[in-house]
């Protein structure tokens, strides 16, 4: 489905990034994965990427920070020629109730997870508009349409994504870009970890299951396939019924 | 000169004659929008090898554009 396209994924390195980019690269995409800090992880996502017979490259890169942003995407358009697909998964969290979070933790999670998809999207927006044609997938979370007590900063900046997907949507529209959310429910993930064993938390879950990544990478593969071309600004839940 | 190449950039979009572009021409009356302007920018910065920022200048009309990229040259 993705055959001859190249797709830069960040936080590619594990989680629903790695099973994102083992997807498109199944169905033919060449990656440039961006990654925070865990080498290892981003070269074992690297060499499985490789040995699908795809190009892969691994770049460390922290999207909090505008300048690494600018630079790492001047290399990417060097090393693979173009870009088809950007996908805005880097996200972290820092859970505390509002009178326990600090300000720097507000300020770091919205700063990953909703300034870094800024950043990248004003790298590759022009790179888009000029080819008039291209596929923005921002990750955001049901946590961001709903709230969710405890993450006053997650659900922040994966509500602020939901704008910014679509205000960027009807931007480029007209240059036939599409730029639509994934909202994500719980997903067995390190991110998750401690959290997967919560029966109770399960019991929530219409579907009672936490999502496994390569169920949301399904969901990226069609945003990133002309299987979706005329949709655009959409959020899509993928949660298991958490949220209807 | 920046006008010559506007006016040329312009007819080539639009396949009309440069002649028909003027300073005074307003891009909303040729059927350009905010991102023609701007991917015309980009080609002008590839050509001037400058950078232009864009900054929070109104870009109604040729002569908008025009101004606008002489200053960043001086």
């Amino acid at each position: 489905m993705l055959k001859g396209k190249t797709a830069i994924v960040t936080g590619g390195s594990r989680g629903i990034g790695a099973a994102i980019c083992k997807l498109f690269a199944q169905n033919g995409a060449n990656i440039a994965l961006l990654y925070a800090g865990n080498t290892q992880k981003a070269e074992e996502t690297k060499e499985a990427l490789l040995a699908l017979g795809v190009k892969a490259e691994a770049y460390q890169c922290n999207v909090a920070d505008a300048e690494q942003v600018v630079q790492v995407c001047k290399q990417i358009i060097k090393d693979f020629g173009s870009v088809d697909i950007l996908v805005n998964n880097a996200g972290i969290t820092k859970d505390k109730l509002v009178p326990m979070m600090k300000i720097p933790d507000f300020d770091s999670v919205v700063d990953t997870n909703l300034k870094g998809a800024f950043y990248m999207i004003k790298q590759i927006y022009p790179v888009f508009m000029k080819q008039k044609s291209g596929k923005i997938i921002n990750v955001s979370s049901v946590s961001g349409l709903i709230g969710n007590p405890g993450q006053t900063n997650y659900s922040a900046s994966k509500a602020g994504l939901v704008g910014l997907t679509k205000s960027v949507a009807k931007e480029l529209a007209s240059r036939n870009v599409c730029c639509n959310a994934i909202a994500p429910g719980f997903v067995a993930t390190d991110m998750t970890e401690n959290l997967s064993e919560n029966n109770a938390l399960v019991d929530h879950i219409p579907m009672k299951r936490f999502a496994q990544p390569e169920d949301i990478a399904k969901l990226a593969l069609f945003l990133a396939s002309d299987q979706s071309d005329y949709i655009t600004g959409e959020v899509i839940r993928i949660d298991g019924g958490l949220a209807m | 000169m920046v006008f010559e190449k506007i006016a040329n950039l312009l007819a080539e979009k639009l396949e009309c004659e440069a002649s028909e572009i003027k300073m005074e021409t307003k891009f909303s009356d040729l059927g350009i929008d905010s991102l023609d302007v701007m991917e015309m920018l980009m080609s002008l910065e590839e050509e001037l090898d400058t950078e232009i920022e864009m900054g929070d200048n109104k870009v109604e009309t040729v002569e908008d554009l025009v101004k606008m990229i002489e200053s960043k040259q001086n």
